[in-house]
This record gives C-alpha cells, structure tokens and sequence, in this order.
C-alpha cells in the first residue's frame, strides 16, 4: 500500500510540549521536511533557544545545541566556523531574538554568516507566562502591559525582516504565516529556499513566521489565527524583503 | 633543541594556542589583551583558520560555546570588564560540558577600573563568576615561557575533562617581553575525531548528539551535578594540582603568591634570606584546583605567611582555608593598577617575622 502521508525523518518520535493551537508544531514540521527534501538533515546542527522552543532539541531529528537567551545565532556561527559543511540553523521566538539577542541577530545577518535563523513571531512572551515582547503590537495586553501596550511609555514593535533588510549582509528574507494552507505552503517553499541557498553558500536567511500564541493571548485557537489576520499581518506585510538569488530583492507584499 | 624567540606575553599565548591546534579563535577588543587579538588576525588566515571580531564578549564566548560543541580547539581572550561579560557564556559551557579555553589578562576593577595590571578576578575566575555550582580549570603564569607552555596545558586539560580551563593572568605578564622556547608550530588543526559527543551531524551514523545545560527534572540535575563533582572535578583535584616552592624547606616565614607579584616575592624572599630571615615561597601555579596540601604542610613547620595579592585580598582566604587558620596570614597588597615593590614585600616579611617570635 502507497504510503500518503508521514512524519518528517527529520523530527522524532517525541510528542510535542506546545498548547493547543500553537503553530510551533507546524513549523517545525516545516523545518524538517525542508532539511529531508534537500537530503541534509544528516548534515544538520540545529540550535534551540530559550522561550517555548526550549525543548526543540528533543523534536529535531538532528544534531542539536541549546543556547543561552539570545545567543543562538552566536553559538549557530561557532558550530559553522567549526564545520562550514554542516547546515546549521537556528530556532527563536521574538523575545530570544529581537529583544535579548538583538545584538547576535543583526551582527550575524551583517556579517552574512551562513546559517538560517527560523523566527517565531508571536508578538508575546509564551514561555514566562505572556510577558510584552519586542513584536507586541501596540494597545496589545499582555502580563507586562496590562492596560495595552502604551506606545509613549513602552515604545513601538520592531519589524526584524524590515530592519535587517536594511544590511547588506543578509542573503534571503521572508516573512511568512502559517494561517491558513495558502500560507502554509508558502511557509515551507521560503524556508526550503532558505536551507537551498544555506547549501549552496549564499549566505545568512532568515524566515519569519507570524504564528499565534493561543494560550497568552487569551483566545481559541480559531480567534487566534483571526486575530493574527486582523491585528498581526497589517503591521507585519509578508513577503520577501531580500533576495539576492533574484533578479531583483524587495517586498513583493 | 626548541628555538628560542622573543616574544610578548599575549602573542606567546596565540602563538601556543596556534601549536596546540586551535584554529578558531573569537574575540572583543580590549586592553591590555588586545595583541592576542591582533595577533589571531594575522595567523589565523594563513593557516586556514577562524578569527572573529565578535560584536561583543557574550557573543564572542558564545561563539566559542558553539565551535567547542562542534568538537573543535576553540579560544577567546579578554580583560576583566570583558570576562565579566563572558561568565555567562562559561557557566553554559560548564553545563554543557564542553572544553574551551578563556584567557583573562587582568586590569584593574572594579567597574572600568584602569588599565594596568590588578589580580581583583581572583574571585571572579576562580569561583566561577557565573551562575550555578561549577569550577573552571585556572591556570596562572607567572613568565612569557609560563604564557606559552600554559596556553597548551590548558587546551590539554581543557579537552581531557571537558570543562573550562582559564589563563589567569594581568597586564604585567600580558605585555613584557621574554625569550621563549616553541615548539613547532605546524600542529594540524585539533579536531572532532577523538570528540564522539560533538555536533558534526549524524552523517547517518549514529544518534543525534544533543548539547544542552537544561535539565528540568531535579532529581537529574542534581544527579549530573553530583557525577560532575565526584568525579570530573574530583579528577581535577586529584590529578591537576601544580604549584612552585622557593626556598620553603626550613621556612618559618611563607610567602604566597601568583602570575607576576610571585617574581618580585622571590627577590623579597632572596632579600629577607640575606638578613636571617627564613624565608619561603610558595607560587600557585593551578589557583583551581587550589594547592592546599602543600600549604597545609607547610603550616606545619611554619610560623607565619604573608600573602602577596594585587587584590584587597582575596587569595588570602584560600591560604587562611587550606591551613585552617593555624598560622597567622598577613596581607601584602598593592591595587589601582600598581605593583609592589621588593622592599615593599621585604618589609612584610620582616613585620610577620617579627609578630611570629
């Protein structure tokens, strides 16, 4: 009998530790079938970081680090300076990578290092509880903005993808969603390409997924991926904000 | 018959790091350290290797938590503020049980202090400095020879534990120039062969490798915890202990002290000897594992010790430990950035002998 649908040979056997609803397992469902189609998940060293995909070492069927808060993308360009043949990539939420490890993310997009950053943007703090993040929208509630994110006092959501984008280093940047199947797809061709042009040299990629966070946001997984539509994708337009295998870069949103 | 060959403290530190085999290096500009860095940015290309201006010491300690997990001899170098910066990353490295070496050449704290040569990381170095119960391996110098012969004892160490190993040293040694003997310097690159832990990718061989400090069971934490220390660290205490003793057979006065301080309390010792005065030293050369058995056989026969610190004390309480209180300890110490001088040292000697009659 034809064998129709499986898991990824890039992700174990074990079961995954996210809520209901949360998009986690979607990308990395989308990682490991990236790693398998391009046949480099045996050459693959992944690197977790610290937020609700802690534990990601346990899911990816790889040779996995964990690193301190922030500073994957760090020990990501140690593992590739170490072994230049190895694919090595990097999984962070926004407050690993936006908030405490700014730094290590913008100087290894500059520096075009050849690694892939995976980025979860979910505009909250998921591991800690619901904290504000450095995506929270403005007027969003969350633990640490509990009247709503007070601009005059909090200040505004930075938009990773824009402003890396704004480097010369980087070699490809997309900002996707998982939303909806349309999307979905979407999702799993940049992150492909990512890992592609990661195997041919080109450089420093960096795919942003705009995923929900059910459970911090206080909505069904339903009103989330709603909210996400209404709320989320206005103040971050998906597209491709660098290319350079293309004829030509820039948003194409 | 090794060459002998001029050589600045710091570059005979990236010299030897270049013969024991590292080939990737990561630092952060800072003084009085900086020539290690420059001196990796000239090597490095030349022989296929890795220097990496980080965009900070946390990045750049975290860079060489990454080529070590990736089974490779990895470095990174820096002054006191900037190891400060780095305790983070080696408290990981601790957790994650990987071999690095981090070179701290001392200046003078706290905050951005000066500039010139200070012993105040004793503490920060020695007991850890980051998060978490755990040791570093802590080599200290006292010579451009000791800069080099270290450099390649602690990448050893460093490997065959799988921790941490530190050179401890200060801006005095980091910048003085010596002859020095080298070995050859065409060492292949160390690398993952002998590392079957190492992130290289399955290759479809085997299982992936996970490196990983996070351990949210208590129970298994505390198990690795207390596996680390009966053994790992126990092996350090047992095996790695190395220290230098001058004149200390017959001592009734013994002085202690470390890395640069040590050279001028030998002549204070030779000085005291030369006045009647039965003097000693006893030179720490591992400040981790702590040489406490020597100290308290000393204390046996001795009548006093005088601790020479560029530091408001802060080895004095390993010596006062390691001799359980039994013999009075007095402190000589010189701070900001100064060094004292022999006569400053004669002195001490001569009031602790004084006191001990």
């Amino acid at each position: 009998m034809a064998v129709v649908f499986e898991k990824p040979k890039g992700l174990t056997d074990a079961p995954l530790h996210y809520c209901p609803g949360c998009t986690h397992g979607i990308v990395h469902r989308l990682v490991a079938e990236a790693l398998d189609s391009l046949g480099i998940t045996e050459k693959a060293v992944g690197v977790a970081p610290v937020g609700c995909a802690v534990f990601a070492y346990n899911y990816f069927n790889c040779d996995m680090a964990q690193a301190a808060h922030g500073r994957a993308p760090a020990v990501a360009t140690g593992i590739k300076r170490a072994n230049p043949a190895n694919i090595v990539f990097t999984y962070q939420g926004d407050g690993d990578l936006a908030a405490i490890g700014t730094a290590e993310t913008v100087h290894a997009a500059a520096r075009g290092e050849n690694i892939t950053i995976i980025f979860i943007n979910n505009a909250i703090y998921g591991m800690t509880g619901g904290q504000m993040a450095p995506t929270t929208l403005p007027e969003q509630v969350t633990q640490t903005s509990p009247y709503g994110r007070d601009v005059t006092v909090a200040g505004y959501p930075v938009r990773v993808s824009e402003l890396l984008a704004t480097l010369d280093g980087p070699a490809y940047i997309e900002r996707v969603s998982v939303d909806s199947v349309k999307n979905v797809r979407k999702a799993a061709a940049a992150i492909r390409k990512a890992f592609q042009y990661q195997s041919e040299g080109k450089g420093f990629s960096l795919i942003e997924v705009v995923s929900t966070c059910p459970t911090n946001w206080g909505m069904n997984p339903v009103k989330a991926l709603a909210w996400l539509r209404e709320h989320m994708l206005p103040y971050y337009p998906l597209g491709v904000y660098r290319d350079k295998g293309a004829a030509q870069g820039g948003a194409d949103a | 018959m090794a060459e002998k060959v001029l050589m600045k403290g710091n570059e005979a530190i990236a010299e030897a790091a270049v013969a024991a085999g590292c080939r990737h290096y990561f630092g952060y500009p800072i003084t009085p350290q900086t020539e290690i860095a420059a001196y990796m940015a000239k090597r490095m290309p030349k022989i296929g290797g890795t220097f990496l201006q980080a965009e900070s010491e946390v990045a750049a300690i975290n860079m060489v938590a990454g080529a070590a997990a990736a089974g490779v001899r990895t470095m990174t170098s820096s002054s006191s503020p900037g190891v400060a910066l780095k305790s983070e990353g080696i408290s990981y490295i601790a957790g994650m049980d990987i071999p690095a070496l981090v070179v701290n050449i001392m200046r003078a704290g706290p905050g951005l202090g000066g500039i010139q040569p200070s012993q105040g990381d004793y503490w920060q170095c020695v007991k850890g400095g980051g998060h978490g119960d755990y040791r570093n391996i802590v080599l200290a110098p006292s010579g451009v020879q000791e800069m080099y012969d270290f450099t390649k004892l602690a990448f050893d160490l460093a490997d065959k534990y799988r921790m941490c190993a530190m050179i401890l040293s200060d801006g005095v040694l980091g910048q003085m120039m010596e002859p020095v003997a080298v070995s050859a310097s065409d060492a292949p690159p160390f690398c993952a062969d002998g590392k079957p832990w190492a992130l290289t990718g399955t290759k479809g061989a085997r299982k992936p490798n996970i490196i990983n400090s996070l351990y949210i069971e208590p129970d298994t934490l505390e198990v690795l915890l207390d596996k680390r220390y009966a053994e790992k660290y126990a092996a350090c205490e047992a095996n790695e202990v190395r220290w230098d003793e001058f004149l200390t057979d017959d001592a009734e006065i013994v002085v202690t002290a470390y890395g640069a301080p040590a050279r001028i309390a030998r002549s204070a010792v030779t000085a005291a000897r030369a006045k009647g005065i039965k003097a000693g030293l006893l030179r720490p050369i591992t400040l981790w594992p702590f040489p406490k058995v020597p100290l308290a056989q000393l204390a046996e026969t001795a009548k006093a010790f005088v601790c020479v610190e560029l530091s408001k004390g802060q080895m004095i309480d390993d010596i006062r430990l390691a001799i359980e209180c039994k013999r009075p300890v007095s402190l000589c110490t010189r701070t900001g950035g100064n060094v004292p001088s022999p006569e400053e040292i004669l002195t001490a000697i001569e009031n602790a002998a004084k006191e001990a009659v």
